[in-house]
């Protein structure tokens, strides 16, 4: 079932949207705070009414301002994650899930928590858990609903770095499992990046831009709201069982490059995420140079700005990668469409977070 | 030791927290989250009994009782008695003096749960009666308790207002507070003091149960 919104509000703070989200899609909305990503949550799970907007899933009606509808929270079949997860303190883990099903089922709760990696932590109350755990609770609990949809307020931000990974991680695999429209506030976008099918740039509440989330990570009207210092490409890549020197071995389309912090069996393909500026193009391929990760590509655009940098999109075999150089670059060096330059990247200049398991979601 | 005033006073403060616990529940929980032109207004009304002097109030509710008030009609036509200077009307005026006690512990009880901790009880499908009996009751509880502990005690020590409206009638309106003063007003200054330690004993034993309640359950009850 698809969901589909449309919100046109001008108090308390001005919004205009429209979007749909497909089952088996993950959407992410992003923006600068205070740009309405999370009232755009709100307005799907009915906890605040736009001046004008529909909200439907599949056939259903939840929202129709045309025609006064309006359904009340708790009868819409939604599974919210709160930033702040808000379980029920005076409830053990189980019986958190067990409230938000219509018929609570212990077993069904201990699946929940299973598929969560909580086992053995049904009967703990949330005080009594750490902050990843608490996560679990409140993504187990979401579920527990059976919803329709499935919203994501800020779900990792209240977590420490190392652990996010690893909840992000769990999201990717589970989502395989689930046949439902989710989104995802965030203002990561990293997290935003590794984890969405498409993603809405919102910008003082209007819609900058939606897109698959390769085009707006490229895009450089997104990108002046989203900061251009993001602009960055996910390069899929698979992990070989070389390491040396605590830099592990992947393979690209065009050749090997050397990384820190990539866990994973070997065989198995991860997606890291190459940010724009910190890559380096040459005409020849470089020697002498003490960058570990030199690989050919063919120069397929070059996108000019405002701004003194241009942004190159290349091919590393069927593969996309960002550069941003500079406008006197792209001059000396005289880049064009269809030449074959050499990409160097600094094995240092990936974040250990910046590397994600997977292929890719809607591929 | 007069036990027909104390069991009366016993009675009056049992019926009147019965009366408060439904009314503080609703009227408490409605003035934590409803957001309403005149909430000050109303807040303020619910505090009034605190600050007026009891033979104001219990002036305006003799004059309300009276078989000339409408009130005091209804009553007369309905059971064939007046109201005042009845037990029915000494509960009555127990319930109003006693609105501030209530309501307010248990308003700042609901105040204390997070907003996001309802919406969740929304966004996990809970009505919101379901979830007021599942999620903001068991939240709310210390702020409940603590409001028909001190309703019960403030009611069995209550003076002014029961000597207005109820006047001194043994076993209809004669409470212990009354009858210490009747004793004293005798000189009988053992009998007064008797009652005067019971009272205090009472007062004490409930407060001290509250006290421990709250040890148990972690948090901070009155």
């Amino acid at each position: 079932m698809t969901l589909e919104v449309s919100i046109q509000a001008r108090a308390p703070i001005p919004l205009a949207v429209d979007f749909s989200v497909g089952k088996d899609e993950l959407l992410a909305l992003v923006g600068p705070s205070g740009a309405g990503k999370t009232t755009v949550l709100r307005v799907i799970a009915g906890l605040h009414l736009p001046d004008e907007g529909r909200v439907s899933v599949g056939r259903a009606a939840w929202l129709d301002r045309a025609t006064g509808l309006a359904l009340p929270t708790h009868r819409r079949r939604i599974g919210m994650v709160f930033q702040s997860y808000a379980l029920f303190p005076h409830l053990t883990a189980a019986e958190n899930l067990m409230l938000a099903m219509d018929r609570p089922d212990p077993a069904k709760a201990r699946q929940l928590l299973d598929l969560v990696h909580l086992q053995g932590f049904a009967d703990r109350k949330p005080s009594q858990l750490s902050g990843g755990q608490q996560q679990r609770v409140a993504v187990a609990r979401a579920l527990a609903r059976e919803p329709a949809v499935l919203l994501l307020d800020e779900p990792f931000s209240a977590v420490d770095r190392a652990q996010r990974e690893g909840l992000q991680a769990e999201l990717l695999t589970l989502r395989d499992r689930l046949a439902m429209p989710v989104v995802l506030v965030t203002h990561d976008l990293n997290e935003a990046q590794l984890l969405s099918d498409r993603m809405l740039v919102l910008d003082h509440g209007h819609m900058v831009r939606i897109g698959t989330t390769a085009e707006v990570m490229a895009d450089p009207v997104a990108l002046r709201s989203l900061g251009v210092r993001e602009a960055a490409a996910l390069l899929p890549a698979r992990i070989t069982g070389e390491v040396q020197d605590g830099l592990t071995r992947l393979e690209t389309a065009t050749g090997p490059i050397y990384l820190a912090g990539v866990t994973g069996p070997a065989g198995s393909m991860v997606r890291v995420r190459i940010m724009a500026h910190e890559v380096i193009l040459s005409r020849a391929r470089p020697t002498g140079l003490s960058a570990q990760n030199i690989l050919p590509a063919v120069i397929t655009s070059l996108q000019e700005g405002d701004g003194p940098a241009v942004m190159v999109h290349l091919a590393i075999g069927p593969d996309a990668v960002l550069a941003r150089i500079t406008r006197r670059s792209v001059a000396e060096l005289g880049l064009a469409p269809g030449q074959t330059v050499h990409v160097i990247l600094k094995s240092m200049a990936v974040a250990r977070d910046h590397i994600a398991a997977g292929t890719g979601l809607s591929a | 030791m007069d036990w027909q005033a104390l069991t009366l006073s016993l009675g009056l403060a049992f019926w009147t927290v019965l009366i408060l616990l439904p009314l503080s529940v609703l009227a408490g929980r409605w003035l934590a989250y409803g957001r309403f032109r005149g909430k000050a207004l109303v807040e303020a009304l619910v505090m009034l009994p605190l600050v007026l002097p009891p033979t104001v109030l219990g002036y305006y509710l003799l004059v309300g009782f009276g078989r000339n008030a409408r009130l005091g009609e209804l009553w007369q036509g309905l059971f064939g008695h007046p109201l005042a200077f009845s037990f029915e009307g000494l509960v009555l005026a127990s319930v109003l003096f006693n609105l501030p006690f209530a309501i307010q512990p248990a308003q700042r009880g609901f105040e204390a749960i997070p907003v996001s901790l309802r919406e969740a009880a929304a966004c996990s499908g809970l009505s919101p009666w379901y979830a007021l009996w599942k999620v903001d009751l068991p939240l709310a509880w210390p702020g409940i308790v603590t409001a028909m502990v001190l309703t019960f005690a403030h009611t069995l020590g209550e003076f002014g207002i029961v000597l207005m409206v109820g006047g001194s009638i043994p076993g209809q309106t004669k409470t212990i507070a009354i009858a210490i003063y009747d004793r004293v007003q005798a000189f009988d200054t053992d009998g007064a003091g008797v009652m005067a330690a019971t009272l205090v004993a009472i007062s004490f034993l409930t407060i001290a149960a509250t006290y421990w309640l709250s040890s148990r359950a972690g948090r901070r009850l009155l």
